[in-house]
């Protein structure tokens, strides 16, 4: 399928970034003309995944996370991929609430909000290490 | 991000403005729990103003059920007040509202 837009971005897997992602992919997404609550779900979706690269992936040590947004007629769609430490269980990481880490906090809601937010949610692991999460959405005309 | 302070006799209400993020998570755990460490006795209630959250993603719900669990052993009663409907939603589907109640 041919894209109406694309843009590939590269940066270091660090928590100041995570308001960057989200931010450029939803400057991005404004020639779609998407409402206020569909730019907040993509926001959302994109911090979730970035979030999980710079904490789980890299474990707050650094390292590099990919972002591709294409805009396919009226569908945006993410790519997030890092070249961490992966899942090992992804199909238990999906499941809401759950996490390796709930002495430091982290909720276990991430890949529940990425999915409800989103059209589709894929989650795959990367070779030869990392995680790649796959997203889409369908903005409204 | 940045909180402001406002109280009544039994409760403190904080204000939250800004966005609740991994980036921001710290400096709300730390401001917080300083809070819980010189809260007078007289106080049995903390308020949190979401009025003024511009995002928030999972990170802000650990940190609530973080603070649930660390205000709650001081029987310090936690509510949500004023969300945008945006982090409305995310607190719905959630489900914090069950152990932070909306007031």
């Amino acid at each position: 399928m041919e894209n109406d837009n694309y843009f590939k971005l590269e940066f270091e897997a660090k928590n100041v970034n995570e308001s960057f992602a989200r931010g450029v992919v939803a400057l991005f997404c404004t020639e779609l003309e998407p409402s206020l609550s569909e730019i907040n779900d993509i926001k959302t979706a994109v911090s979730e995944a970035v979030t999980n690269s710079v904490v789980h992936g890299y474990n707050n040590k650094g390292g590099k996370i990919v972002l591709e947004v294409k805009i396919i007629n009226r569908t945006i769609d993410i790519v997030v991929t890092d070249f961490g430490v992966g899942i090992s269980d992804i199909e238990m990481a999906l499941q809401p609430f759950y996490t390796t880490k709930s002495d430091e906090e982290h909720s276990g809601m991430g890949f529940t909000l990425m999915d409800s937010f989103m059209n589709k949610l894929e989650v795959k692991k990367n070779t030869p290490s990392g995680l790649i999460v796959h997203m889409q959405k369908v903005i409204k005309e | 991000m940045e909180i402001k302070y406002s109280q009544t006799s039994e409760s403190i209400c904080a204000e939250l403005s800004g966005e609740l993020d991994e980036c921001s998570a710290e400096y709300v755990r730390i401001t917080l729990d300083n809070l819980l460490k010189n809260l007078p006795s007289t106080k049995t209630k903390l308020i949190l103003d979401f009025s003024k959250v511009s995002f928030m993603d999972s990170t802000g719900i650990g940190v609530l059920l973080g603070r649930y669990n660390k205000f709650s052993k001081f029987d310090i009663g936690m509510y949500i007040k004023n969300p945008t409907s945006y982090v409305n939603r995310i607190f719905e589907m959630t489900g914090i509202y069950q152990i932070i109640p909306k007031v």
